[in-house]
């Protein structure tokens, strides 16, 4: 996954969109789950809350983009499919699209989010605090962190 | 107990700081009320009719004085002197200003306490049986593995925003204390025949508007494998829950409404996929957690004999004294439900009182049931009798555990405002009827649980006496229950018949009670009655 370590703000439309990756942004936009299966050149794919992500799993080898959509901040569904997608081997971009809050933010870069076009611009300030209020976490998730458990057993690292 | 390391230190503080900005922006403007309520929720802060509420997490109901000690300065400086235990072993205090809210958490990650996910649509703080680590039938402490899964569900990235909350429960005997099957997620410890430890899996359970009890999933699920299939559980239910109602959203309802078999089966497949992934924790962090728990150095060569010669005494001795495992000591229940008072309140002062009783006698545990009782877990027999003159001095000596007026009621119409209908009123009628010590004794146990609204925060459907309280055309009004159950042989209460005005219904407890005693064969309980005979008896000595 290309990956880098501070947030680039880019202006792929004139919409908002904060871009965690170093490659090109797909061009392309984004066409329904149903309309990518009909379509075999499309490359750029967006899964509702409803979808099964599942069903793009045989098909991800040419898919550059998924946006992942949250139609309320309190729909959860999108979570889970960004992390069935990393967990498939994806590394294309994954975008979270719709009601997306910045205190959410910090949850979905660990699920394997990483871009944001929200429907309301997310203030800097607040990103950067939200992102690096916590210093560890508990548990595995799509991201490298290292859980605490790991880190209170050093000697399990090589063996 | 388990105690933090500075990574556990350094999430708690993480969160005061985290909970401190997000409240700042609230009262800046730069957020919603709509956006901050599920950011405060999830950090154990609801607005109730007259003031906010703070839910405060105590692990699988485990204690220690200085704790507790600190939960009384809280209630001195920023409550009103007294706190509410609730029926998931945490601790409420009901007249919180929102401004002071970061500085509580601030002094509870003093002492290694947080309200992390006590609300909204969360992952909950993890029950256990309040006997753990001191019961005479448990195969293990349960403890441990609680504490294990409570770090690995704290800011779970993935289930941070849950179709509805996610209750978890751990218990490691025969005997179920904990209520595990009216959990979304009930886990009972057991060893198979090669002596391999494991989990029956009881998913599904809930109470409120459409109860369901729990069924087992699984038999046995290995110990490392546990966090895995908790995540399969988890991830079948985050993405094929309903999201357009609230209240249907509960796992319970996708179980009710896949079926147990299909359930099951998505489960399953969810759960050989994420076994692979390689998330479960190793025994090496599992030892280092049960570490915390080993027991404590118990005396050795005690004597088994109490002076029984005060009588007073010799009743709270017989009806509030648990067997414990280690020979000369005693489980001492403490109730919290004196027969005038507010069923799960306690004073600063109180709690002073049972800090230091716990520090003296009993090796500076004790824990919260989910009855809304204490529990002192190792005390000498030896040093009863001191325990039961400390607490008697400070109010807390009712001898009436799991009689007739231990009552389980939620905070109903007096401060919530879901509720239809006010239940501490109820709760004391009834204490009061049944006030006499020896009427209370002789109907042995029974247990009567009070929900002011069919969100069943009293527990009504596990009540071998039931009461519901609903709004009928603007008046309130009590629905009466039979027959439900939180024990091993968990069932649900089924309503009697019409309703009753606060009057009514304490006439008729009364009456299913005095049917109960009319009735009842040698040895039986109320519970054990009702099922020999069934319903249709008690309807007509309720009805006429």
């Amino acid at each position: 996954m290309a990956e880098s370590g501070n947030p680039l703000p880019q202006a792929a439309s004139e919409a908002y969109y904060l871009r965690f990756r170093d490659d090109v942004p797909a061009d392309e936009p984004a066409v329904s789950l149903d309309s990518f299966f009909e379509q075999p050149n499309a490359v750029s794919v967006r899964i509702e809350a409803g979808d099964d992500p599942e069903r793009l799993i045989p098909h991800l080898s040419r898919v550059t983009l998924v946006e992942v959509d949250f139609p309320k901040f309190r729909d959860g569904r999108g979570f889970s499919t960004a992390r069935i997608l990393r967990e498939a081997g994806y590394t294309g971009e994954i975008k979270a699209t719709g009601d997306v809050l910045v205190d959410l933010v910090y949850f979905m870069r660990r699920c394997g989010f990483d871009s944001f076009a929200p429907d309301v611009a997310i203030d800097p300030a607040v990103l950067e605090d939200a992102l690096s209020r916590y210093p560890y976490v508990y548990q595995h998730a799509a991201d490298d962190a290292v859980p605490i458990w790991q880190l209170r057993h050093p000697e399990l690292a090589n063996g | 107990m388990y105690k933090y390391d500075h990574y556990d230190q350094a999430m708690v503080d993480a969160r005061v700081a985290d909970f401190r900005d997000q409240t700042r922006r609230r009262i800046a403007g730069q957020m919603t009320d709509d956006q901050f309520k599920p950011l405060r929720l999830k950090n154990g802060l609801y607005l109730q009719l007259h003031a906010y509420m703070l839910r405060i997490a105590i692990p699988y109901g485990t204690l220690d004085s200085r704790q507790l000690r600190k939960l009384a300065h809280i209630a001195r400086t920023y409550d009103r002197g007294y706190g509410h235990f609730t029926t998931r072993q945490n601790l409420q205090f009901h007249w919180i200003k929102l401004e002071q809210a970061p500085d509580i958490l601030a002094e509870l990650a003093e002492v290694e306490m947080h309200c992390i996910q006590t609300s909204g649509e969360s992952i909950r703080n993890i029950s256990a049986d309040h006997y753990a680590g001191a019961a005479a039938d448990e195969i293990m402490d349960p403890r441990p593995w609680a504490e294990m899964l409570r770090q690995m569900t704290s800011f779970h990235p993935e289930f941070s925003y849950l179709p509805r909350k996610f209750k978890i429960c751990v218990i490691a005997a025969e005997e179920d204390r904990a209520a595990m099957r009216w959990h979304d997620f009930g886990l009972r410890i057991v060893k198979n025949e090669a002596g391999e430890v494991g989990f029956e899996v009881y998913p599904g359970g809930g109470m409120g508007r459409t109860p369901f009890i729990a069924y087992k999933s699984a038999d046995f699920v290995p110990q490392h494998q546990i966090f895995s299939y908790l995540q399969a559980v988890l991830r079948v239910w985050n993405r094929h829950a309903r999201r357009d109602n609230i209240h249907k959203q509960r796992m319970k309802i996708l179980v009710h409404e896949l079926g147990e078999e299909e359930f099951t089966r998505q489960v399953e497949e969810a759960f050989e996929h994420i076994l692979r992934l390689g998330t479960d924790f190793p025994q090496a962090e599992y030892d280092r957690i049960a570490a915390y728990f080993e027991p404590p150095a118990f005396e050795t060569g005690l004597r088994d004999e109490i002076d029984r010669s005060d009588p007073d005494f010799a009743v709270w001795l017989d009806q509030n004294v648990a067997a414990h495992k280690a020979p000369g000591y005693a489980i001492a229940n403490i109730s919290l439900k004196p027969i005038r008072g507010i069923g799960g309140d306690i004073t600063a002062e109180q709690m002073e009182v049972v800090a230091d009783l716990a520090e003296r006698y009993s090796f500076d545990e004790l824990r919260v049931a989910h009855t809304q009782n204490l529990v002192l877990p190792h005390v000498r027999k030896q040093d009863l009798y001191a325990v039961w003159q400390a607490l008697r001095g400070a109010g807390l000596a009712d001898a009436n555990l799991d009689l007739v007026t231990d009552i389980i009621a939620c905070p109903g119409l007096d401060y919530c405002s879901l509720a239809n209908a006010r239940s501490i009123p109820v709760a004391q009628k009834i204490a009061e009827r049944f006030a006499d010590p020896a009427r209370q004794h002789d109907l042995g146990e029974l247990k009567i649980k009070i929900s002011g609204c069919i969100n069943a925060c009293g527990h009504h459907h596990a009540g071998h006496i039931g009461i519901l309280g609903v709004d009928r055309k603007g008046t309130e009004n009590y629905q009466l229950l039979l027959g439900g159950s939180g024990d091993e042989h968990t069932t649900q209460a089924k309503i009697t018949g019409p309703g009753f005005d606060e009057d009514g219904i304490v006439d008729a407890v009364e009456r299913a009670v005095e049917h109960y005693r009319t009735i009842r064969e040698s040895g039986e309980r109320f519970i054990d009655t009702y099922r020999r005979v069934g319903m249709d008896g008690f309807k007509e000595a309720i009805y006429g």
